[in-house]
């Protein structure tokens, strides 16, 4: 089942500040949509209101399943996520920040724990699991966001700038795990500012510029 | 000086050995003040995060009120408990003035807004990020709520910790509303403040040990929960 996200004419501003104006874009092909654009030019606005964090003041955000529109927004946000740039570091372990996702989900105890550990493993961080996680450095935070948002298996996941943060070194691996995504087969949508960033991992490279998405061919 | 030594002598020794009246005065306290810190947290609690996340019309009011009723002086939370309670007043026919029942409504009262008004500065200081990251891995509202709880645990501790130093202290309401009556309402403080008035220091000396050291054990204690949550960035 491949879910398709349809963003139609949305506009958003905030007090006396248009950000969006008029956007559309059909996301329907899997792999990695990189979205450019200069700070402020509302990219992160863009992936929050596609993530259903907020909603457009005007405009439709659309989801399908094989062509089937889906109205319930709960069972939905349950097949998508965001990693915002700041990602929120829960006050206790690793381990049980990567649980919080399955938790609320539902999930049995074993299969909470198998899933866990493969997520941190995907990103290298499975012997930290025990660590509490406010300890860990810039770069593994942003790792551990990403097992934290992989481990919940989403089929499409919005990644907002993940490596303005961090040093070159785990610039790589981060897109390394980002490269390792596209091949497990999910629709990934990454902004950055970094031209070379983009060019490394786009399939589809996007361009935000006044408030509107247009797309530039690879 | 020799009074005092000899008093703390004598303390010593009807602590050690616990007569029934000591310790029904010892039970009766810590029910009170248990029960009268349960209802001012869960009230508190709730009150607290009800204005740190939800915007509507008197919230400002509200946050303004907790702050200054946690001062509230005792003895005028008394009186008012007492006209509530008295049998001419409004809540007359409920017959619980001079009950242990008043004792914990005045405890309550005077406990809730320091309760409330801590949750509440310890909710807000959880930066929003956290609901926001809760609700991208697919949290409901309320799921947010209690990820946001559960983030400012270590400050709603605090709430707790402050609202139990309120109540274990407390002696001009619930001498008001309780009557000090031997037996039936008569807990460790207004026991000391009338041993002390009738000249017997080493029953009100025994007790103040006795208070203390309840307090420092149960502070203690919460104070090692408190630690483990030292470690306080934002990422």
């Amino acid at each position: 089942m491949s879910l398709e996200l349809i963003v139609s004419n949305i506009s958003k501003s905030y007090p006396g500040k248009p950000v969006l104006t008029g956007c559309s874009f059909s996301f329907h092909d899997r792999g990695i949509y990189v979205l450019m654009g200069p700070n402020g030019s509302g990219k992160s606005t863009f992936l929050r209101i596609c993530a259903l964090l907020e909603g457009p003041d005007r405009g439709e955000v659309n989801f399908y399943s094989d062509g089937i529109l889906i109205n319930n927004d709960i069972l939905l946000k349950r097949r998508i996520t965001l990693l915002l740039p700041k990602i929120g570091v829960f006050n206790t372990t690793v381990f049980k920040n990567i649980t919080y996702g399955l938790k609320i989900r539902g999930l049995k105890e074993s299969e909470i724990e198998r899933k866990v550990d493969k997520a941190l493993n995907f990103v290298g961080l499975l012997n930290n699991k025990g660590q509490k996680a406010l300890t860990l450095s810039s770069g593994e935070t942003q790792r551990m966001g990403i097992a934290r948002a992989l481990a919940i298996e989403p089929e499409i996941i919005f990644l907002d700038e993940p490596t303005a943060s961090v040093d070159q070194e785990n610039t790589e691996i981060i897109e390394d795990i980002i490269l390792k995504m596209k091949k497990e087969g999910r629709s990934i949508i990454i902004t950055t500012h970094d031209m070379a960033q983009a060019e490394r991992l786009a399939d589809r490279l996007l361009f935000m510029r006044n408030g509107k998405i247009i797309e530039k061919g690879m | 000086m020799d009074s005092i030594i000899e008093g703390f002598g004598k303390a010593f020794l009807l602590i050690l050995h616990l007569d029934a009246e000591l310790l029904g005065i010892i039970f009766l306290s810590l029910k009170i003040s248990g029960i009268a810190l349960l209802i001012s947290t869960a009230c508190g609690l709730l009150v607290g995060t009800l204005v740190s996340l939800k915007r509507f019309h008197g919230r400002s009011l509200i946050i303004t009120l907790l702050n200054s009723f946690m001062g509230l002086p005792p003895v005028v939370v008394g009186l008012f408990v007492y006209l509530l309670l008295s049998r001419s007043g409004p809540l007359g026919f409920m017959h619980l003035l001079y009950t242990p029942s008043a004792m914990i409504i005045a405890q309550t009262i005077l406990a809730f807004p320091i309760v409330a008004s801590l949750c509440h500065s310890a909710i807000i200081s959880i930066d929003p990020i956290i609901g926001q990251a809760a609700m991208a891995l697919g949290a409901t509202p309320y799921e947010k709520t209690i990820i946001t709880i559960k983030e400012a645990r270590y400050g709603i501790l605090s709430a707790i910790i402050a609202g139990l130093g309120r109540v274990m202290a407390e002696v001009g309401a619930i001498l008001i509303v309780g009557g000090n009556i031997a037996g039936y309402t008569r807990v460790m403080t207004t026991t000391i403040a009338l041993e002390t008035d009738k000249g017997n220091f080493e029953l009100a000396l025994a007790l103040g040990i006795i208070l203390l050291s309840i307090s420092l054990i149960i502070n203690a204690l919460l104070h090692i929960i408190q630690r483990k949550g030292a470690i306080k960035t934002n990422r």
